[in-house]
């Protein structure tokens, strides 16, 4: 598998990155670099493993269906950059 | 299926998918303790966790869970004791942390079905491909401003069921169908109240369209689309586009859409075109959600009795056609009610009530079944005044409009009335008298032959009779009287 310059700028709009092209082309080297090293993770035979999704073989804790949290408008709105009255005021943003 | 699209050379088929989108009855939120609740002020329901502040941890919530188990359950469908949660990465306003917390490949439910039932009284099996588990967004004002969009976070982190369909349905009659059923099975099992107004169940609905006997064509995904009957319009004029595309030799993208439904037609959202690039990956702060099997079996063994169950027992036990009982068991509280009535009493009888005069009452008065005027006991009642004869049929339907009127019993309405059936044969046959002593001609004309003219001097008894005579009392009188 091998990135080039194209599928970079797409991975760093979509991270909404600012990426020059010149920049595009030196990453495309270096996360290549990083893919063939995990790359090297496929020649290891996992047949018949679970996948592991945690280092910990455990589950999930569950918690209680009560209300326990809120009611801080002014905490959560405190490092807006911009409100309007309780709301979060963004530049507008319209499909 | 006769459902097609006419084409210029030759007919088309229909293929529809759907999304549905499905708010969780939960007090508090999937990964966090603020409140669910509907219409507080702004912001007011959020915590860290929704606003996503760095380093905040979600932990789940386990009526949630449950929730999501019960929905399974009541579509038949697999639960899956392993499952885990995913990143789904996408940017907007709505969305602070950049992410959805979703479950992508190993959902909380798998394969089910829902059964579907059309106008011409068939039946079809729909199948579901899974249910998942997933965070709701914030939400979006983009008219308050002209260059600001507000953003409330109320809603961001509330539970979603994601319940996908197979591409099973056909026509937009059993879209329709389909979405009607689901939402009857989510307010029976208390899971989701199903209401499309406030948005706490919305679809996507997939279309495409293939001839006779192809494999299925490119799909186009129409997004959130609120009532049904917006469905159901969404995949006519989707479905009409699609055809002409491929009539004048052009290709459907697969794209996302939207539906206009003041111009009935569907139009691109050509910013999402990125859209489908989500970059799923294992949310690393949550670990696999692993259920116990003995507790799934408690909450099987809490079910409710599901409309489907409820409407063969209606049928098996209280004798009522398939389409009526469909009809009873849409809506929990009109079975209930149903039950009450029929409880004792002509079953059959009952329902013809409840389905006549009784919702004809509620639609005239704007009412609905949880405040109707009338209540089933008092329904009952006027059973019974029917079924011991103390009134007769016509006059129930005078007694019945003015329970709606007044609230009355209608016993007392009754008796105040003065409407108790004349079963006295004396005075039937004295009206009977009076009635042929009154309509010489008639008489001649039936004695002569003019049968049908029974009925016309059984009209006429009743109305000396203030329609209080027993018809078969009297039907018996006339009988005797013009043979004689």
């Amino acid at each position: 598998m091998s990135l080039d310059p194209a599928t970079v700028r797409r991975i760093a709009r979509l991270a909404r990155i600012h990426v020059d092209p010149a920049e595009a082309e030196q990453l495309a080297g270096e996360m290549n670099g990083i893919l063939g090293w995990i790359e090297q993770l496929n020649e290891v035979d996992v047949d018949g493993i679970d996948p592991l999704t945690g280092a910990a073989q455990m589950a999930m804790r569950l918690r209680a269906d009560t209300v326990t949290d809120g009611g801080i408008p002014e905490l959560v709105l405190g490092n807006a950059p911009d409100r309007a009255g309780a709301f979060y005021a963004v530049p507008k943003v319209v499909e | 299926m006769s459902y097609v699209i006419k084409g210029q050379d030759g007919p088309w088929e229909l293929v529809i998918g759907l999304e549905v989108h499905a708010q969780v009855i939960s007090r508090s939120k999937l990964f966090s303790g603020s409140a669910t609740e509907f219409g507080a002020e702004p912001n007011s329901q959020v915590s860290f966790v929704d606003a996503a502040f760095p380093g905040m941890l979600p932990v789940i919530n386990q009526e949630c869970v449950a929730q999501a188990v019960r929905t399974g359950l009541g579509l038949d469908a697999q639960i899956n004791l392993v499952s885990r949660f995913d990143r789904k990465n996408y940017f907007y306003a709505d969305l602070p942390a950049g992410y959805q917390i979703s479950q992508y490949a190993h959902p909380v439910v798998g394969g089910g079905h829902v059964e579907i039932e059309l106008s011409d009284g068939s039946t079809r099996r729909i199948g579901v491909t899974r249910l998942h588990l997933e965070q709701d967004a914030g939400k979006s004002l983009h008219d308050q401003h002209p260059t600001k969009s507000y953003i409330d976070l109320n809603r961001s982190g509330i539970a979603l069921m994601e319940i996908v369909s197979e591409p099973d349905l056909r026509t937009p009659e059993e879209a329709g169908a389909y979405l009607r059923k689901l939402r009857t099975i989510l307010r029976y099992l208390g899971t989701c109240d199903g209401n499309m107004e406030e948005g706490s169940m919305r679809a996507d609905v997939n279309v495409s369209v293939r001839r006779h006997g192809e494999p299925f064509r490119t799909r186009c995904e129409v997004k959130n689309v609120n009532s049904v009957r917006f469905v159901m319009q969404a995949i006519e004029a989707e479905a009409a586009r699609q055809v002409e595309v491929w009539e004048s030799g052009g290709t459907v993208e697969q794209e996302t859409r939207l539906f206009d439904p003041a111009r009935g037609e569907t139009r691109s959202m050509r910013s999402k075109e990125d859209a489908h690039d989500y970059r799923y990956f294992p949310d690393p702060d949550l670990l696999p959600l692993v259920l116990d099997e003995a507790w799934v079996a408690g909450l099987r063994a809490e079910l409710p009795e599901l409309p489907d169950a409820k409407r063969a027992r209606f049928v098996a036990k209280h004798g009522l056609s398939a389409y009526d009982a469909a009809v009873l068991v849409a809506d929990q509280e009109t079975a209930a009610f149903y039950e009450t009535v029929a409880a004792g009493r002509d079953a059959k009888l009952a329902a013809n009530w409840m389905m006549g005069d009784f919702f004809a009452a509620l639609n005239r008065t704007g009412r609905s079944i949880g405040d109707s005027p009338v209540s089933a006991a008092a329904l009952g009642q006027l059973l019974d005044l029917l079924a011991d004869r103390t009134i007769n049929g016509r006059i129930a339907k005078e007694v019945f409009e003015a329970m709606v009127e007044t609230g009355e019993a209608p016993a007392s309405i009754v008796e105040n009335r003065g409407l108790r059936q004349v079963t006295d044969t004396g005075a039937i046959d004295r009206a009977v008298d009076s009635v042929l002593a009154a309509n010489p001609d008639k008489l001649a004309e039936y004695r002569g032959g003019k049968d049908k003219l029974f009925g016309f001097f059984v009209g006429q008894v009743m109305k000396a009779m203030a329609g209080k005579g027993n018809p078969a009392l009297v039907n018996d009188a006339l009988r005797q009287r013009l043979s004689a």
